[in-house]
């Protein structure tokens, strides 16, 4: 009986095996990475960078054109 | 308050910056995630190669009608232009590292022209530096320029498609529309291309805008 039930089981498993395998053949991405959540991480670093920097170009844009206002 | 195609410019970089590092991309030996520069070194290049266009569009208005505005247009151009090309070129040093083991290699035509076509450029603002005169300047700096442009475009575009290269397209290799430019790759790279051209321009605006008025108020 018990080596019936431990039979099955292996049985069951038996799909997960071939999904390991296909993974560790199939090139390296960072899955964990992004299973893990940090990719947002670098996301939210490279978005804040962006807009620091557009929102510098948007104030030299504002003051150029007071000048430009000005003659 | 901003012209649209400014916030578009914003909007669509976001968008490639996000979106870039969230979708699916296809799953290839040596390029693995490195692919995702795809977003970021190529739309890089093509501001760098517009803003370049645009500079020689206003070479030859200037030698067309002999207007000193336009020369001073044509130079902030190039000035963009080449700005753009430090970035382009960085990022390229950087992939090239991870996925053709080197920063740089002399074997590859893109590179070298690439190299070249940046020696070209600074030569012009050189040459426009040294001349006195305005309406020297500006004649002989607009002649140069459509040189320039021709020899750029001959070394970035035409040279590394007709011998080999390590670039994707270029030589015998498959472009990358070819195998892996899938369409969730375009999904991110069309609206990176665009928002990147539009940046250029903005960043080319206000140089401009400057260029303009210091000459006026240098003229009062």
């Amino acid at each position: 009986m018990k080596n019936k039930i431990i039979l099955i089981l292996t049985g069951l498993l038996f799909p997960f095996f071939g999904i390991a395998q296909e993974v560790t053949t199939s090139p390296d991405m960072a899955d964990a990475f992004r299973r893990d959540g940090k990719i947002y991480v670098v996301i939210t670093v490279l978005a804040i960078i962006f807009i620091c920097l557009i929102g510098y170009l948007v104030s030299i844009d504002l003051k150029l054109r007071k000048l430009e206002n000005k003659h | 308050m901003l012209k649209w195609w400014k916030i578009s410019s914003v909007i669509l970089i976001l968008y490639s910056i996000v979106w870039g590092l969230l979708n699916n991309v296809p799953r290839l030996d040596i390029l693995n995630e490195t692919i995702r520069n795809v977003y970021y070194h190529v739309p890089i290049w093509f501001a760098m190669l517009f803003q370049m266009g645009l500079s020689v569009v206003y070479a030859i208005k200037q030698l067309a009608k002999n207007d000193l505005q336009s020369d001073l247009i044509s130079n902030q151009a190039a000035q963009t232009g080449l700005f753009f090309a430090l970035p382009g070129l960085l990022t390229g040093c950087m992939w090239a590292k991870f996925t053709w083991l080197t920063w740089w290699t002399f074997k590859d035509p893109k590179l070298n022209g690439v190299a070249i076509a940046v020696l070209i450029y600074l030569a012009y603002f050189i040459l426009r530096s040294s001349i006195e005169d305005e309406q020297k300047k500006a004649r002989i700096a607009a002649v140069y320029n459509i040189f320039a442009f021709v020899m750029m475009f001959v070394f970035i575009m035409i040279l590394p498609r007709i011998t080999d290269s390590l670039h994707p397209g270029n030589g015998g290799n498959a472009k990358f529309a070819q195998y892996d430019m899938d369409s969730n790759l375009r999904t991110v790279f069309y609206p990176a291309v665009i928002g990147w051209i539009l940046l250029s321009l903005w960043i080319f605006d206000v140089k401009k805008r400057l260029a303009i008025l210091t000459h006026k108020q240098n003229e009062e």
